[in-house]
C-alpha cells in the first residue's frame, strides 16, 4: 500500500494545478469553474486519505457534503454563466467590469 | 520501501500520473470541450485512487454525480455558448512566469509539509484489511443517518436551493404557445374582424382559365 505521503502529494499537485488554472486563465470563466472543481477534488482526496489511514469514517461523510455543495455551486455558476452570455455575448473575465472592480 | 512494486503501487502510480497529466491538460488546452474531457479523465483516475483508499461509495458517487451529471452540464454549456478559442493564449503567456512561480512555491511547500518523515508508513501505518463482509456503504450510511442526519437534511435543502436558483436564473418567461385566448374570443366585436370596403366590381375574365366548373361540364 502506498503511504499517506504519496496520496497527499498527488492531492497537492492537483491543488496546485487548480490554483494555476485560476491564475493563468483570465479569459474563460468555464475553465475557472473547472479549476475550482480540481481544487475541491484535491481537498476531497486529502479527506479520504486521512479517513483511511486514521480508520475514521467521518472524513468520508464530510467529503459527501463537499460533493453536494460543489455540485450545487457548479449548477448555479453555470446558470449565471448562461445568463451572462445572453446579456453580454461574451464570457471573458476581462469584459466583466460592471462593478468597476 | 521494501515492497515498492506491488500491484497496488503500480495501480496507484498509473492513476496518479494519469490524473496529474490530464489535470495539466485541463488548464493548458485551448478548446474548452477538450478541457472538459480532460477533467473527466482526471475524475476517473481520482475515483480509482479513492477506490484504493476503500472509499467505494464516494468513488462511485464521484463517477455517477460528477462525470455523469456535472461534467455533462459543463459540456452542454460549453457547446451552447459560442466561445472564441483563439484569444485564450495572450493572457496565458502574460501571466505564465508570475503564476508558475507562485504555484511551484506553494506546491513545493505543500509537498515538503507532507513529507515521509511526517506521514510515512512508519508514522501512519496502513490499517489492517477489512473482513470479507465489510461494507463501506453501510459504514458511511450509518454515520450519515444517525449522527449527521441534520446536516444531511441541510444538504438536501442546499440542493433544492440550487435547483430553484438555476431555473430562476435561466428561465425566460412563458414560451409562446399557440393556444386559444378565451377572453379575447368572447370580447371580440364584428367591427374588429370584418372591414367592409366599397370598390368597383371586377370584370369577368375572358380566358378559359377563369371559367367556373359547372359551365365546362
Amino acid at each position: 500500500m502506498p503511504s499517506l505521503t504519496e496520496f497527499l502529494i498527488v492531492a497537492a499537485m492537483l491543488f496546485g494545478l487548480g490554483i494555476a488554472g485560476i491564475i493563468l486563465n483570465r479569459k474563460n470563466i468555464i475553465v475557472l469553474l473547472m479549476s475550482i472543481e480540481l481544487i475541491l477534488l484535491a481537498v476531497n482526496t486529502n479527506f479520504i486519505a486521512f479517513s483511511y489511514f486514521l480508520n475514521n469514517y467521518i472524513g468520508q461523510v464530510f467529503v459527501f457534503f463537499v460533493l453536494t455543495v460543489a455540485a450545487s455551486e457548479a449548477a448555479i455558476g453555470l446558470a449565471i454563466l448562461v445568463v451572462l452570455y445572453r446579456k453580454r455575448g461574451s464570457i471573458e473575465v476581462q469584459d466583466l467590469d460592471a462593478l468597476k472592480g | 520501501m521494501t515492497e515498492f512494486f506491488t500491484p497496488v503501487h503500480i495501480i496507484f502510480y498509473v492513476f496518479a500520473a494519469l490524473a496529474v497529466a490530464s489535470g495539466v491538460s485541463v488548464i493548458t488546452v485551448r478548446n474548452p470541450v477538450r478541457s472538459v474531457l480532460s477533467l473527466v479523465i482526471t475524475f476517473f483516475s481520482m475515483s480509482g485512487i479513492w477506490m484504493l483508499l476503500r472509499a467505494e461509495f464516494l468513488s462511485l458517487i464521484l463517477l455517477l454525480v460528477y462525470v455523469g451529471a456535472v461534467m455533462t452540464l459543463f459540456l452542454f454549456v460549453v457547446m451552447m455558448l459560442n466561445i472564441d478559442i483563439e484569444g485564450k493564449r495572450s493572457t496565458f503567456v502574460k501571466y505564465l512566469p508570475f503564476g508558475s512561480i507562485i504555484v511551484l512555491l506553494m506546491t513545493g511547500l505543500l509537498i515538503a509539509a507532507v513529507g515521509p518523515q511526517y506521514f510515512g508508513l512508519a508514522q501512519m501505518p496502513a490499517p489492517p484489511a477489512e473482513a470479507a463482509n465489510y461494507s463501506n456503504v453501510q459504514q458511511v450510511g450509518r454515520l450519515l443517518f444517525t449522527e449527521y442526519a441534520y446536516p444531511f437534511e441541510i444538504a438536501g435543502v442546499i440542493l433544492l436551493a440550487a435547483i430553484i436558483a438555476a431555473i430562476t436564473l435561466t428561465h425566460r418567461g412563458p414560451v409562446k404557445r399557440k393556444v386559444q385566448n378565451v377572453d379575447e374570443q368572447i370580447a371580440v366585436r364584428p367591427e374588429d374582424r370584418v372591414r367592409l370596403i366599397s370598390m368597383p366590381s371586377e370584370p369577368r375574365p375572358e380566358t378559359g382559365l377563369g371559367k367556373p366548373n359547372n359551365e365546362s361540364a
